[in-house]
């Protein structure tokens, strides 16, 4: 049978040494370390003048892309809206027909495509389902505004410019 | 007559000049706090008011004076609204037996650089920063709540703990001068050498950690211990009362910095500044820069502690005031008679 342990009965707290009792010489370290500090590079980013720097995987505001072809990529498949845990996000489908079809990569297109930035969690999970590569979280974060109604963000503020960069699923 | 005239248009620009030097004192300390708080944290602070931040200050006192003035309902309003003035006025008197600068020789007049050298200069200091204790316990009695009440008790402990080992440390250093007059202690220490400082380590010491807890300042704090008693005795103030309180505290930092430097650290003398002499006027600028110099290098020392040492516990604090300030500034003044005998 193994020994039972035994602690000492005020803990294991030793005493102190009269040195320690003293306070000083640890305060005087202490001091010291401190003052190591003082003149140690701060890390405020003195933010309006200044940036920070994104991570790659910063999730920012969303954008809709683009293909190769200048064509919208997204096809209103509707996995977004379904997997958005906020419910965020608002799709309206069509179909494209005649002229209006170059401009899709798939006949069904999405006619509205609305985020509401105020329900938005920004988690990525959009990015993440979407089959197409159609949208990705970028790094734009400055959104606020002074009106309720410009947070509900439609395809003007969301979509990518023609010629924008490309971007491809991972 | 013109001779007493003369006395009082003298006295009164000195006055003048040393209260406009001490609330300049007392804004920019605020700001150094906040600023080297910020340093010690690897952050940056105020900066944005004016260049630097410097006129961090002056944007608080605005916003103090504009903000309401309230009292709470169940608080006794005669003494709510005495108290940040009686926490206040005696930090603001406090100075008036400093010598911050080599006399002033000037068109036959020999101007002293201090506003009165009483024969009792620093007993007095010590009667009036014990006033200022007053303030606190009113303001703790007067709010009704339980937080200030403990505020303004601690603060009353604590005075009465620490009181004792500041006067007796200041008594080894009062037999060592031979002398209570501020003039005669600072003018007895010399350039460098002689500074009691080097004579009195222990008595410094003591004289140093007492003035922490005179002052309410961390590692001594408890009064406004944050994190226990919400904001301390001065929970219920807000606008231009709570901004006397905390005037008020950092006056009684700078003049008790102040002290310091007159007692041990030889005031407004520094090596090679005799050299000036023979301009009595820019040795006299020039000892009242020392002065300054002086000064906030001991304020500076302040903040730079607390950062440093986390608060004491209460029983912890008394344990320290009487079991080993007071010995050990009993033994100082026993060990400086021997030594005087000697």
């Amino acid at each position: 049978m193994a020994a039972k342990t035994t602690y000492p009965k005020h803990g294991f707290r030793r005493e102190m040494s009269f040195w320690e009792r003293l306070y000083l010489p640890a305060i005087f370290r202490g001091l010291r370390v401190t003052m190591k500090h003082f003149f140690w590079p701060n890390w405020t980013i003195r933010y309006p003048e200044e940036k920070p720097d994104l991570a790659p995987r910063f999730r920012g505001l969303h954008r809709l892309k683009r293909d190769e072809n200048g064509r919208e990529r997204c096809t209103a498949c509707f996995l977004c809206a379904y997997v958005c845990p906020a419910n965020a996000i608002h799709i309206e489908a069509a179909l494209a027909s005649g002229q209006e079809r170059e401009r899709y990569t798939e006949e069904k297109y999405a006619a509205v495509y609305e985020i509401n930035m105020l329900r938005c969690i920004f988690c990525g999970f959009c990015q993440e389902a979407c089959p197409c590569g159609a949208i990705y979280l970028e790094e734009e974060f400055e959104i606020a505004d002074y009106d309720l109604d410009h947070f509900i963000y439609g395809k003007e503020q969301l979509l990518d410019p023609e010629g924008s960069p490309l971007k491809f699923p991972e | 007559m013109s001779g007493l005239l003369t006395t009082i248009l003298i006295d009164s620009i000195k006055v003048a000049v040393v209260l406009a030097f001490l609330m300049g004192a007392v804004a920019y300390a605020t700001y150094g706090e906040r600023r080297f708080a910020a340093f010690f944290q690897g952050r940056l602070g105020p900066n944005r008011a004016g260049p630097l931040g410097l006129l961090q200050p002056l944007a608080d006192g605005i916003k103090f004076m504009f903000k309401e003035d309230f009292v709470p309902r169940y608080a006794d309003r005669l003494l709510y609204r005495l108290a940040p003035i009686a926490a206040f006025t005696p930090t603001l008197i406090l100075v008036g037996v400093i010598p911050f600068a080599p006399d002033l020789r000037i068109a036959g007049l020999v101007v002293p650089m201090q506003i009165a050298d009483p024969n009792f200069g620093v007993l007095y200091f010590f009667a009036i920063a014990s006033f200022g204790v007053y303030g606190v316990i009113i303001a703790g009695w007067a709010s009704n709540n339980k937080y200030s009440v403990m505020g303004g008790m601690r603060a009353a402990s604590m005075m009465i703990s620490y009181e004792v080992g500041l006067g007796l440390a200041a008594v080894g250093l009062i037999m060592a001068a031979g002398s209570v007059k501020m003039s005669v202690i600072v003018s007895q220490q010399g350039a460098f050498g002689g500074w009691f400082i080097w004579k009195q380590p222990l008595g410094f010491l003591i004289f140093l950690i007492a003035t922490f807890a005179e002052t309410h300042r961390t590692p001594f704090d408890l009064p406004e211990a944050e994190q226990e008693l919400v904001g301390g005795y001065h929970t219920e103030y807000g606008s231009m009362q709570l901004g006397l309180f905390q005037m008020g505290e950092f006056a009684h930092m700078v003049a008790a910095s102040a002290l310091i430097v007159a007692l041990y650290l030889g005031g407004w003398q520094f090596p090679l500044l005799g050299g000036l002499d023979q301009s009595p006027l820019l040795h006299t600028l020039a000892g009242a820069c020392v002065m300054a110099v002086k000064t906030f290098a001991v304020v500076f020392l302040f903040m730079w502690v607390r950062w440093t040492i986390p608060r004491f516990r209460y029983d912890q604090l008394m344990r320290l005031g009487w079991k080993s300030l007071v010995p050990l500034a009993l033994f100082n003044v026993i060990l400086t008679a021997v030594l005087i005998l000697i």
